[in-house]
Formats: structure tokens, C-alpha cells, sequence
């Protein structure tokens, strides 16, 4: 049988094929059923150590790829930025060939500039996977997220996916718009002028600034957070006119065909870009999205970690 | 499986069709007769072969005894205890089991039984479950060779090998007839 994956790092949906990425989903679904056994834990990683090293916070992310990494029977160290030697000084080569010197096999890094997986992965021996970098990728949020698509609704090819929100600070955005695209989706990006521009229609997406256009002819919609903590100048007069907008409120979700799936990477701001009615209703498979996490998370590091080396 | 190796001047054939069919038979009857609650009995299978074979052991009790036994796959890829160590990483597929185990006998079918392996790995993958009242071995093949203390108690074909022969099952293609085959390499 010819080998279907052959990478030790997971640095984006970018360089991936369409086949590699649903090898990925197909491996996860495996592993999700683990998560359904009286005993959830299984020897396929044993021996190995992942370290999960988190320049920027993160509490969902970290704790997916911890848990993922335990039910594999890996060891974990958890570093943060602050508590680590870069706190000092020492350059982000550094600390990671310090981490190597260790024997880590596995490292999951999240870090404030795009490229810094790359960066290491080339300079590495151990697998680098990439936990979000800067606005560039967020490769497992948006497997998970192509991952519970699937599982909800059969396919990916032919739906139309309607991504809201702030685009241009959104590594989720683009991960998930590499994804669906090899996948066949149709994808419109939706949200203010100053968030989402017209440059992204060469990636083979589609643009608006109506939501309530886009809306009732959706099958998806992945609503992104709005990201305080990068937006240095003003993009938007004030939240709740985003709000007003360009957020999912309740009157607005009646908009949407029944069968229309409602996502969101988290952390939700309830009342911002989605109503608490909408984010707990029928049609929301924001839990669903937490739980697919791990399943695929355990999968990229199976396919990762997992390879001879 | 390779297309046309098994044809090569180099591979024996030891099974056909017909002898798989009457060793999958008597395999049926043996379980029946080992096992007077069938109703407890779960045969689960090994990808991708030990599958169809359960599934046809199944469908012979079903034709003597006229009782839908319960099926159910074991997948052992991600048990092994050599993962990282081989060049080809194995793909892992979801298993599948009727729960609880508890009172249940789960019978392990699988294609070739070698060195053992992969049987304690199935065995590991089912105490994930839970923990049945009994577990027992079926495999249409025994080539020997064991390096466990792992024995079946149910075997369609003793078939004494060499370590350097390769065993080749073929079960369930759409396009050509069953067989096991020795290869020497």
C-alpha cells in the first residue's frame, strides 16, 4: 500500500493535498472512538514526549493537545512563554534545541509570529507542530473544524461555508480557507470592509459586507471571534455597532436554512458575535467542536509523532 | 495485495476457495458447540481480512443454527508496541464492539496467526473496552512461529512455514476467487 503520510511537522493546511487531509479526518475518526471506551487511552505514542510550548496564551488549544498527547500515552511538559528562558532572553532557537538536548520528540508550539514553526521544523529533528502562529495558520482549529463539518453533514464538496467576522487577524480564517477550498466548499468571507479585504478573493473565496445576504444560503457558518488583543488601530467604530452588523443575533439566525450548522473556534463573546441563544441552540456544534478537537489533534500527532525518524 | 505475486512461480498454493469455505464450516461448528450461550458470543475481526472472515463464520452459524451472532471489529494499529520503529506507519481504523463486555465471550479472528503480536495487541485493544468473561482465537492460518505464549482455539489450516516464507491471504475480493498462498522470498 502506497504510504499516505510521510511529514513530521504540521505546519499548515497550505502545503497540504486534499488527500492528506482527509487521510487526517479518516485517521481522527478512528481516534474518536477511543474517547467512547471505558478505558480512553491507548499505547500508540508511549515512550515519546511532547512538549507543549505556548509563547502566547492559550487554555482551549494547549489543553486539547495535552489531553490528545495522554490518551497516546506520550509524556507532556507544558511550558509558557513567561516562564520560560525567552523571559531571559534566550532566542526561540535556543530554548528549542535545549528542548531537543532533552529528547522531546514531539513539540506543539504556539507563537506570535507567523512562520516560527517553520522556522524551528527546519532546524529540528523533533516534530513541530504548529498551534497557531501569528495570523498566519491554526492548522488543527481548522482540521477540527473540516472534521465536524464532515461528520455532521456527510461531505465537505459543494457546501457553501460562510466564515464571519475579523478575517484579517484570523489565523483560523485562513487555515480554514486552505482547507475547504481543496475540499470543494464554497466559501464567503463576511465582515466589516476594514476586516475582511478584497484580497482574499485570489485565495478563491468569496467576499461580502451584507451578512443578511449570505446567510439563508449557508450550510455553515463559522463565526470568529473578534480579536482585541491585535488590533493596534481602530478597524471598527465600537462592538456593538459590529454587533448591529455583522453579529449572529438571534433575529438574524431566522435567516438561516434549518439545517445550517452554527461554529466557533472560541472563546465566544456572548452577545458580541453571537447570542447566547444561538450559541446553545439546536443548530450550534460549538461543543461538538471541542470534543472533534481532540480526536483530531490525536491524529496529527499519531501521523506526526508516530513516523520512524 | 500485490496483483499477480501469488501466480509467480515462487508462491505455493495451499487453500482454495472451496477448502476456505469448508474450514470456515467446521470453525462455525466448533464455536457452537464450545459455546452454548451464542447469544454472549461476539466475533470481532482484525482489519482488513479477520473482518470478512468473522463475518463469514457468522453467516454459517446463522445458516446451522438459525442465530444472528454479534460481530464486531478490533482494530490494532494503534496497540502496537513498535510504533515508530517501522518505516511504514500502520492506519488506524475505529473499532467497533457490542457493550458491556462483561458477559460476553469475544472471539479475535484474524487472517494468519505468526508470531502472536498482533493478538496481544487485540487483546490490549479489547480490555479498553472493558472486561469480557472470556476471550478466545480464531485464525483461518496458523504458520507457528509464536514469540508469546499465545495459542488459537480455533485454526482452519496448521500450516508449518519458515520464517523467510510469506503467508498470503486473499478473502473478499470482488474480483478474484479466495486462496492462501507461501511465497518464498
Amino acid at each position: 500500500m502506497k504510504q499516505r503520510w510521510n511529514r513530521k511537522d504540521l505546519l499548515g493546511l497550505h502545503e497540504l493535498s486534499a488527500e492528506e487531509i482527509t487521510f487526517i479526518l479518516e485517521t481522527a475518526d478512528a481516534f474518536k472512538e477511543v474517547g467512547a471506551r471505558e478505558i480512553k487511552k491507548v499505547p500508540a505514542l508511549r515512550g515519546k514526549t511532547l512538549v507543549n510550548f505556548f509563547v502566547e496564551p492559550s487554555t482551549r488549544t494547549r489543553t486539547s493537545f495535552e489531553l490528545a498527547a495522554v490518551r497516546l500515552s506520550a509524556d507532556v511538559i507544558n511550558i509558557s512563554a513567561s516562564a520560560s528562558s525567552l523571559a531571559k532572553g534566550e532566542t526561540l532557537k535556543d530554548t528549542a534545541r535545549n528542548l531537543e538536548a532533552l529528547h522531546a520528540d514531539i513539540l506543539v508550539l504556539r507563537h506570535s509570529s507567523a512562520g516560527a514553526p517553520q522556522f524551528l521544523a527546519q532546524r529540528l529533528q523533533a516534530s513541530v507542530i504548529n498551534a497557531g502562529d501569528g495570523a498566519h495558520e491554526h492548522p488543527t482549529q481548522a482540521l477540527l473544524d473540516l472534521y465536524t463539518i464532515r461528520e455532521k453533514r456527510g461531505t465537505i464538496a459543494g457546501l457553501h461555508v460562510a466564515i464571519i467576522g475579523d478575517i484579517l487577524f484570523s489565523r483560523v480564517a485562513r487555515s480554514n480557507i486552505f482547507g475547504l477550498v481543496k475540499l470543494g466548499a464554497r466559501v464567503t468571507l463576511v465582515g466589516p470592509s476594514t476586516l475582511v479585504p478584497r484580497e482574499f478573493e485570489k485565495l478563491g473565496v468569496e467576499v461580502s459586507y451584507k451578512i443578511d445576504n449570505v446567510l439563508p444560503n449557508a450550510d455553515v457558518v463559522n463565526l470568529l471571534r473578534i480579536q482585541h488583543e491585535r488590533q493596534r488601530k481602530e478597524y471598527f467604530p465600537g462592538i456593538g455597532e459590529y454587533t448591529r452588523f455583522f453579529g449572529l443575533t438571534k433575529e438574524r439566525a431566522k435567516l438561516l436554512k434549518p439545517d445550517c450548522l452554527i461554529m466557533h473556534p472560541g472563546p465566544i463573546n456572548r452577545g458580541v458575535e453571537i447570542d447566547s441563544e444561538v450559541a446553545d441552540g439546536l443548530q450550534s456544534v460549538i461543543l461538538d467542536q471541542v470534543t472533534n478537537g481532540l480526536a483530531v489533534r490525536m491524529a496529527v500527532l499519531y501521523l506526526c509523532g508516530g513516523i520512524a525518524t | 495485495m500485490k496483483q499477480g505475486r501469488e501466480n509467480s512461480s515462487a508462491a505455493v498454493p495451499i487453500m482454495d476457495a472451496e477448502a476456505i469455505r469448508r474450514a470456515l464450516q467446521r470453525i462455525a461448528h466448533e464455536i457452537i458447540e464450545g459455546n452454548p450461550q451464542l447469544s454472549k458470543v461476539v466475533l470481532a475481526g482484525i482489519p482488513s481480512r479477520g473482518v470478512e472472515i468473522a463475518q463469514r463464520i457468522a453467516a454459517f452459524i446463522h445458516r446451522i443454527e438459525n442465530i444472528d451472532i454479534e460481530t464486531g471489529v478490533i482494530d490494532v494499529a494503534m496497540h502496537r508496541d513498535d510504533v515508530g520503529t517501522r518505516p511504514e506507519l500502520p492506519v488506524v481504523r475505529a473499532s467497533k464492539l457490542p457493550l458491556p463486555l462483561e458477559e460476553r465471550t469475544v472471539i479475535i479472528v484474524d487472517d494468519v496467526l505468526y508470531t502472536g503480536r498482533t493478538v496481544r495487541a487485540a487483546m490490549d485493544a479489547i480490555n479498553s473496552f472493558g472486561r469480557p468473561a472470556r476471550i478466545q482465537l480464531a485464525a483461518l492460518v496458523d504458520r507457528g512461529h509464536r514469540e508469546l505464549p499465545i495459542r488459537p482455539d480455533y485454526v482452519g489450516k496448521n500450516l508449518p512455514t519458515s520464517a523467510a516464507e510469506k503467508v498470503r491471504v486473499r478473502i473478499g475480493s470482488a474480483k478474484e476467487p479466495d486462496g492462501v498462498w507461501v511465497e518464498r522470498t
